[in-house]
């Protein structure tokens, strides 16, 4: 108690504390889709904890990558669990980013006061993304080897800029210790910083706009106040937080441990590559449009076409609360929208997994 | 009190206007040389004009076999005729490393299923040009590839 007190004098212990206890979070059907924020933050922390434990042991060059992490898997007590972890834990936290945000939109929670919130939220997703492809190449084998080859390469497809943004991704001209490197650096320290400070911002927001309720239900509470329920922050919502990444943990554990993740060859340069160079699952979609697109599209490059379009598909994704409209129209669009971006991902998805390649 | 303080909003200006400038420059100082560190310096790579390609005599018909020419992969192959030739190996659309596939009688790609013919033009899926020719000598029995100039 002496302690609680001590405490108290120095830090705001009690102005959180009440903050915390007034704060409500509103109950009603879609309430559920609430807790994906929560579980991708987690799934974030994980990735933070084993990340750092990998670290202890692995080394970034070409030479010693690969038998850096055969070490890990194959001498350190649990280090097949902790590399397996953070594998798993990348993928979920991808998932749970992408449904997180897909609610977000089906919800239209970005509506005023919060555009920034889902700023900062698409920025979030885009740095989880480069977090996945700078993660990849790190155990230096043939498969991520040649995905980065593949996946840095689409970037000389831009005009003017194109080669010097692959030198720039690279390190270089090709694909080597460089390259590997520099993600390390890129995975390891650049992207964790600026992740963390916007975690903080999009933290900041939702504390301070508190939890969007959709439109259907907005009306609902107009016309009778009693209509919708909420419920406390604190213990309530937090309680079913915490029920919700224990669930999460075991689901974790559980892949992680049935499905450690495979290690495969050393990437050799001077191999051909092997049948089954893929991305990662979230590249997927983006991979099999790329098999699809004929080299030249009106006049111009294939490629550059797909990624353009990709791109302004992005751009939109961020500045969606500044150009939709606020009428039940232009939310009809937006759900429409939504629905086919996600369908055409999914189809492109589900074809690339289908394709054997012979 | 208005001595030497006639005009308070245009000095107000001017002093914004210096303070932009020095702020603008502090930025620039620390920016531009991390832009410049971002971009790799060229490595002038020694640029192999040709390499040997190991024995000839392995090197069977309907067959071919990846070799470093310089940073980059090179292919030979002997067609099924049995005539021998080299290729760059680096995929023409997104710089995969390509292999002969004997059972198509082809160079093939396997990142997006690529395919040129035996004399490297790109006949099949993405890849929007042909593989760079290189010339190929037997002395003895080492095959010598030579990049064409
Ligand atoms: S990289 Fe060879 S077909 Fe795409």
């Amino acid at each position: 108690m002496r302690l609680r007190a001590w405490l108290a004098e120095r830090l705001p212990l009690d102005d959180v504390l009440a903050t915390l206890r007034h704060k409500r979070v509103p109950h009603h059907e879609y309430s559920v889709w609430y807790y994906f924020g929560g579980t991708t933050l987690f799934l974030f922390a994980i990735q933070v904890g084993t990340g750092a434990l990998l670290l202890l042991y692995y080394r970034p060059s070409a030479a010693e990558a690969y038998e850096s992490v055969q070490f890990i898997v194959a001498r350190v007590p649990f280090g097949w669990l902790v590399r397996s972890i953070h594998a798993w834990s990348a993928n979920l936290m991808v998932a749970s980013a992408f449904a997180h945000l897909f609610s977000v939109a089906f919800l239209h929670a970005y509506r005023r006061p919060r555009e920034l919130t889902w700023m900062s939220g698409v920025l979030l997703l885009v740095l989880t993304l480069a977090f996945g492809f700078t993660g990849y190449l790190l155990p230096w084998n043939e498969v991520s080897f040649f995905a980065t080859r593949v996946g840095t390469d689409i970037a000389a497809t831009v005009p003017l800029v194109g080669h010097a943004l692959v030198r720039f991704l690279r390190g270089g001209d090709d694909v080597t210790g460089a390259t590997l490197t520099r993600l390390f650096g890129f995975h390891v320290a650049v992207l964790p910083a600026v992740a963390t400070a916007l975690v903080a911002l999009h933290l900041l927001l939702v504390q301070r706009h508190g939890m969007s309720v959709p439109p259907s239900v907005e009306r609902r509470a107009a016309a009778d106040p009693g209509a919708v329920r909420s419920i406390p922050f604190l213990p309530h919502f937090l309680l079913r937080d915490l029920f919700a990444w224990t669930a999460v943990l075991a689901v974790l554990a559980s892949l992680a441990t049935f499905y450690p993740s495979e290690l495969g060859a050393k990437a050799d340069p001077f191999a051909p590559a092997p049948a089954g160079i893929r991305p990662e699952w979230y590249f997927l979609w983006a991979f099999e449009t790329l098999k699809h697109v004929p080299p030249t599209v009106a006049g111009l490059n294939g490629e550059f076409v797909a990624v353009a379009a990709m791109g302004s598909g992005a751009v939109g994704a961020l500045l969606l609360p500044l150009v939709a409209g606020r009428s039940p129209r232009s939310r009809a669009i937006v759900v429409w929208i939504c629905a086919a971006a996600l369908l055409f991902m999914g189809g492109m998805t589900m074809l690339a997994l289908r394709t054997v390649t012979p | 009190m208005t001595t030497g303080n006639e005009h308070p909003q245009a000095r107000r200006s001017v002093v914004n206007w210096l303070l932009g400038l020095w702020g603008g420059g502090v930025l620039a100082s620390i920016f531009y040389p991390v832009v410049r560190y971002l971009a790799p310096p060229d490595v002038p790579e020694a640029a192999a004009l040709s390499v040997t390609a190991g024995s000839a005599q392995a090197l069977a018909p309907n067959s071919g076999r990846v070799v470093p020419f310089g940073a980059r992969p090179a292919i030979v192959i002997r067609t099924p005729a049995g005539e021998l030739r080299a290729f760059s190996a680096t995929c023409t659309h997104l710089d995969c490393t390509v292999q002969y596939r004997p059972d198509l009688q082809r160079i093939w790609c396997a990142c997006h299923n690529g395919e040129y013919d035996l004399n490297g033009r790109n006949v099949a899926g993405p890849p929007p040009r042909p593989l760079d020719p290189y010339d190929v000598n037997v002395a003895g029995d080492e095959i010598t590839i030579t990049r064409r100039s």
